[in-house]
């Protein structure tokens, strides 16, 4: 019996189209699914288990989504909630979902995967030797464990298939893979693994895989040799090429996928036009080993203050590095004059924007700009010592002059006060996996009965 | 000199999660995929992104006329020094590369 997943967009909040949203559900698909989130926006939303999203936006289209569920009467899933998928973030979400079940009038039985991993777990699960690190990995010990604020697992389709198991009409999910909550009910009604797994790859983006990327809307049918993908905007197109090329999107190999439990093999995937909109692809092979599921966490790193200062002189938008250069060195001797700092202590990063702030070191043009807009990144232990540093470094940034025998040169601020405190910097701190004996072992599944 | 953008059809780069990141080459036809793929050195590749030449993965995709590398990110996705958060601009650099042979490729 073939399974049908309709998948409203890549992501919340990126918009779909509603009319083909529509058509999906007159379609009578098996189960609605959306991806909440990623690592794309960096460790922001992991490190502060906060959404990158707005929630009016966020609360808007899930409105459309509950609204489609309701009508199809089939499980919605959302994958990684809140773009991090941290367990704030799942609460977050579950609070909106109770929001619009009052506001629509539904009763619903809502299943939430928390994904969150204690800190005893993860400094546990090290020291039994169940934790391997990927390539690249960052040192893991039991203190850099200790900085995280937040530790996730990427759950696989066995989690998922749990959640759907308990009847709900929603599941909210915290961390994800980008495909598990695609292929899970595929996988759980029989149909091909490799073609579960990569169409649910296939999938993950939405229309990204067809002509007209920004339509949202697809329909993924999977069967007992493979699946077939079909875009619903009018006038989008699934081609054998925008199909196959997708394998290609932020996947550093385009030919294996790693999930929970094994990997995706589509060497070997033939991928066929069934007419001008849809692609039918048979031959990908599922490969089965250990289970583990990959970690994701972030560490506090410092608290940031930054100043912008704009060069429009010309003779100092021709020395700009130089100016840059001296201006460091001087701050640094007045950081610790003033303020009694260690040089290791704090972090002063000069950016030149108009000359190489994308690039750095790699930018290999030269070019004559009309201005150079001078980025001045504090990193420091705490907040108030880095909002402390800009106040120093501000009246410095408005005045070094190159040279000392010339007037006191004034440059372009944009913003008073100069300087913009950020707040925490988070990094990310593990690209590690953790084998389990029970998937559910590290996952926490709650259900509640929610009534408007 | 002709660069690789002006041969390629579209030109890419992005994040494969916070650790990678990866270039994807359209070619477009059969005569800009095989000149590029003649023409582009991994070695000129790694150089041009201050990568040691081995930790460069390369995927010549004949079906799609795709050339793709992959390397770890010198600096982690948002951690303190990275420029570019989603690694979107590294493609410019390629777009903008003219590989020493190309011109006797094309003659």
């Amino acid at each position: 019996m073939p399974t049908r997943v309709l998948i409203p967009s890549g992501v919340l909040c990126l918009g779909f189209d509603r009319d083909a949203l529509a058509r999906g559900v007159a379609a009578k698909p098996d189960l609605i699914a959306i991806d909440g989130g990623s690592t794309d926006s960096g460790p922001f939303s992991l490190g502060s288990g906060t959404s990158k999203y707005a929630r009016a936006v966020t609360k808007s289209e899930w409105r459309d989504l509950m609204l489609a569920r309701a009508q199809a009467d089939v499980p919605l899933v959302i994958g990684t909630s809140g773009t991090s998928g941290a367990d704030a973030c799942v609460d977050w979400m579950y609070q909106i979902t109770c929001e619009l079940a009052a506001e629509l009038g539904q009763s619903l039985r809502v299943a939430r995967l928390y994904s969150g991993q204690p800190k005893a777990r993860i400094a546990q699960a090290l020291a039994d030797g169940q934790i391997t690190p990927l390539t690249p990995a960052p040192d893991i010990t039991a203190d850099a464990i200790a900085q995280m604020t937040n530790i996730v697992a990427l759950a696989g389709a066995e989690q998922i298939q749990a959640a759907l198991a308990t009847g709900a009409d929603i599941v909210i999910a915290g961390r994800t893979t980008d495909t598990a909550i695609i292929a899970a009910l595929p996988l759980a009604r029989g149909e091909h693994p490799g073609g579960a797994w990569h169409g649910a790859k296939i999938g993950e983006c939405g229309a990204l895989c067809s002509t007209n990327p920004t339509s949202g809307v697809i329909l993924v049918d999977f069967d007992e040799t493979g699946f077939t993908v079909e875009p619903l905007a009018h006038g989008a197109r699934c081609t054998p090429h925008s199909v196959s090329a997708h394998m290609l999107y932020e996947n550093a190999d385009p030919f294996l996928l790693y999930e929970p439990g094994g990997y995706l093999d589509v060497t070997q995937a033939t991928y066929h036009a069934l007419d001008t909109r849809r692609v039918r692809v048979t031959g990908s092979q599922w490969i089965s080993g250990a289970y583990t599921v990959k970690l994701e966490g972030a560490r506090a790193a410092g608290f940031q203050t930054t100043l912008i200062a704009i060069l429009r002189d010309a003779h100092y938008v021709a020395h700009a590095q130089d100016w840059a250069d001296r201006l460091q060195r001087f701050l640094m001797a007045l950081i610790t004059q003033r303020m009694g700092l260690a040089p290791d202590s704090y972090d002063l990063d000069f950016r030149l924007m108009g000359q190489n702030a994308a690039l750095g070191q790699m930018e290999n043009r030269i070019g004559a700009p009309v201005e150079i807009g001078v980025l001045l990144i504090i990193t420091a232990p705490d907040a108030q010592t880095a909002a402390e540093i800009g106040k120093l470094a501000n009246p410095h940034m408005l005045h070094y002059p190159l040279t000392e025998d010339e007037e006191l040169p004034t440059f372009a601020f944009p913003f008073s006060p100069a300087q913009s405190d950020r707040g925490p910097l988070y990094e990310f701190a593990l690209n590690h996996v953790m084998a389990l004996d029970d998937p559910m072992s590290a996952f926490k599944l709650t259900v509640s009965e929610v009534r408007p | 000199m002709k660069t690789v953008g002006s041969i390629a059809q579209k030109i890419r780069s992005k994040n494969a999660g916070p650790f990678w990141v990866t270039i994807d080459i359209f070619c477009g036809t059969q005569t800009a995929y095989q000149t590029l793929t003649a023409a582009l050195k991994t070695v000129d590749v790694a150089e041009l992104y201050c990568q040691p030449s081995q930790m460069l993965k390369r995927f010549d995709i004949a079906d799609l006329r795709v050339i793709k590398f992959s390397f770890p990110r010198p600096v982690v996705q948002g951690h303190r020094g990275d420029r570019d958060m989603h690694g979107a601009q590294w493609a410019v650099l390629l777009a903008e590369f003219s590989p020493p042979e190309i011109e006797a490729l094309l003659a």
